[in-house]
């Protein structure tokens, strides 16, 4: 009677699956279709979609904007993923050897749960050339007002400073609830041999964190790509070029320009840049393989 | 002497978290008039409530450009109900459907289910953009463009997120449990409202949470789709906010008492819901 046991919950399945499934077909499906079809035509969003062939491609290829603007991507990427995991690592290490404080962890998460455009508008203000109070403490130094959104020079760096600000916290959190699963007898018998604090980080702490690292780089370079909300209230991609991310890039030429064909090939081009960068990173970090497990 | 040294370092960490809240709610209590001269101490010489008043609505337009204001109508309680809104209904469906789709990948059997997975998942790795742009068409076509049926239409239905993330849970719980419910008499559908979901208590709270944070946070979908005044969300009233006021002097402290009244809620939401949210991401981070 051993066959009972093979159910076949076919007609449940698609009940419990349907909402899902036309959400994904409508909204997933469907426009990933329509938007490869897009990129192979010109399409201003009021004329019928007209096959050009790889045309928006070669332009692309051809488009000193579209290359500025995976350059500035690429250096935002660089400033803001480097600074925010090197100080979310020396703050999760001080957590864990020094305190799981609740409110202290509460604290750290509160930027991430603010939106973006909040946390823009919040240091437009406080970077204010004139009247903002940093450079209030810039003057008091004596040294000249800084432009920090004005200035083509600055206002990348002080993006990604303001990212780096609304997301380190965050991440903390995160590698610190991985360092949290390493056993702690490994620190304890690292003691006993008269290891100090900064060779039992290198020597247990880092590769231990390994799998979760590279899981929390994987997901923030992600993020950090697509960088949008910050640059929309805090320089609308100025001042020039200095700070139109690829999104940005994006979202003129098919809401500003029209251009929706040749905007879509661009996002496939994004696509294709992560899913490399993706494959390359979890492959450097050797993350599918854990020292702990 | 190394200890002190390491809560110095936290405590400086805590103050440049807060720090930038703290100005933000000093310059809305600041009226408009003393900008120039009251910018630098910790606390405002004439706070004021006047700020909050008129992009609350509260005040006339008279009395809200004297104030500091640009002229333009602007009704933050209308934009906080509105993201509520949002929030909720983004948040509350998406749970439901994503908790059913999670169940049947992770417990029915039927032919094509971890071919139809796959492809759920792979969407994960497409970047929202690349949807984004032929959803605007979508919705445009369907005539909901400023309806808030066309802002919440494309993620209230699923993510691939949730979907896997409520799987990958389904596939943790004890099948006894459900053994014992199937010999009761339990179908598919008992099992899951009687058994499956009354467990999963924990990480249905958990990823509804974390969706009412992103819900929040959204703001290039509803600029696109939701810039009418009607449903305006808060996030876009702040870029809207922004542009309408003079570039040569933005309305600062009108500026900041919105920003004050957008993080409010979430500070809320962390003050009910700390444990919960610091808890969830060491779900929803690491697996």
């Amino acid at each position: 009677m051993s066959t009972t046991t093979r159910r076949d919950d076919r007609r449940a399945a698609w009940w419990f699956l349907l909402p899902v499934l036309v959400g994904f077909a409508v909204f997933y499906g469907y426009p990933a279709v329509r938007g490869l079809w897009y990129s192979v035509t010109d399409y201003s969003l009021i004329n019928t979609p007209a096959f050009v062939g790889t045309d928006n491609y070669a332009r692309l290829a051809g488009d000193a904007e579209f290359w500025n603007s995976l350059m500035v991507t690429g250096w935002y990427v660089v400033l803001n993923i480097g600074s925010q995991t090197l100080l979310a690592l020396g703050i999760a290490a001080l957590m864990h050897r020094l305190t799981g404080s609740l409110v202290l962890r509460a604290t750290l998460l509160l930027p991430w749960l603010v939106p973006n455009v909040t946390v823009g508008l919040l240091w437009v203000w406080l970077l204010d050339t004139n009247l903002g109070f940093v450079n209030h403490l810039i003057t008091a130094l004596g040294l000249s007002p800084v432009g920090f959104f004005t200035d083509a020079a600055w206002a990348l760096p002080s993006i990604a400073a303001v990212n780096t600000w609304a997301y380190t916290g965050y991440t903390a959190l995160l590698l610190y609830a991985g360092m949290l699963q390493i056993p702690s007898y490994l620190y304890e018998s690292a003691a006993i041999d008269g290891a100090g604090e900064a060779r039992m980080f290198r020597a247990i702490t880092l590769p231990l964190l390994r799998p979760v690292l590279a899981m929390v780089l994987v997901i923030s370079l992600i993020g950090s790509f697509q960088i949008f909300d910050t640059v929309a209230v805090a320089t609308r991609g100025g001042p020039v070029s200095a700070t139109r991310v690829i999104y940005y890039f994006i979202y003129q030429q098919a809401f500003n320009y029209f251009n929706m064909g040749y905007a879509a090939a661009a996002a496939i081009c994004l696509a294709l840049i992560l899913g490399v960068l993706t494959a390359i990173q979890m492959r450097l970090l050797r993350a599918s393989s854990s020292d702990l497990a | 002497m190394k200890r002190i040294l390491a809560w110095t370092v936290l405590a400086v960490v805590v103050i440049l978290t807060i720090f930038p809240f703290w100005w933000m709610v000093r310059t809305a209590l600041t009226p408009a008039a003393d900008l120039y001269t009251d910018n630098a101490g910790l606390l405002p010489q004439h706070p004021t409530l006047i700020n909050f008043a008129r992009i609350l609505g509260l005040t006339s337009e008279a009395e809200a450009r004297a104030a500091g204001g640009s002229g333009a109508r602007v009704d933050f309680a209308r934009y906080l109900v509105n993201s509520v809104v949002y929030c909720v209904l983004i948040a509350g469906f998406q749970t439901m459907f994503c908790a059913m789709a999670g169940y049947a990948f992770a417990r029915l059997r039927f032919p094509g289910r971890d071919l139809v997975f796959g492809i759920l998942i792979a969407a994960l790795m497409v970047p929202p953009i690349f949807t984004l742009l032929p959803n605007f068409v979508l919705v445009k076509e369907l005539g909901l463009m400023n309806t808030m049926a066309g802002m919440v239409a494309p993620t209230v239905l699923m993510t691939p997120f949730a979907v896997f993330f409520l799987r990958q849970f389904f596939l943790s719980l004890p099948r006894e449990v459900e053994e014992a419910a199937i010999l009761d008499g339990n179908g598919p559908w008992g099992i899951f409202w009687r058994v499956a979901l009354p467990m999963s208590r924990g990480p249905l709270i958990t990823i509804g949470l974390t969706t009412v944070v992103w819900a929040w946070k959204d703001y290039l979908w509803p600029l696109l789709v939701g810039r009418g005044e009607e449903n305006r969300l808060v996030t876009v009233a702040l870029g809207v906010f922004l542009q309408q006021s003079p570039n040569t002097q933005p309305d600062w402290t009108g500026l900041m008492a919105a920003s004050t009244l957008s993080v409010l809620p979430v500070l809320v939401l962390l003050l009910l819901m700390g444990r919960r949210l610091v808890q969830s991401l060491n779900f929803t981070g690491n697996k």
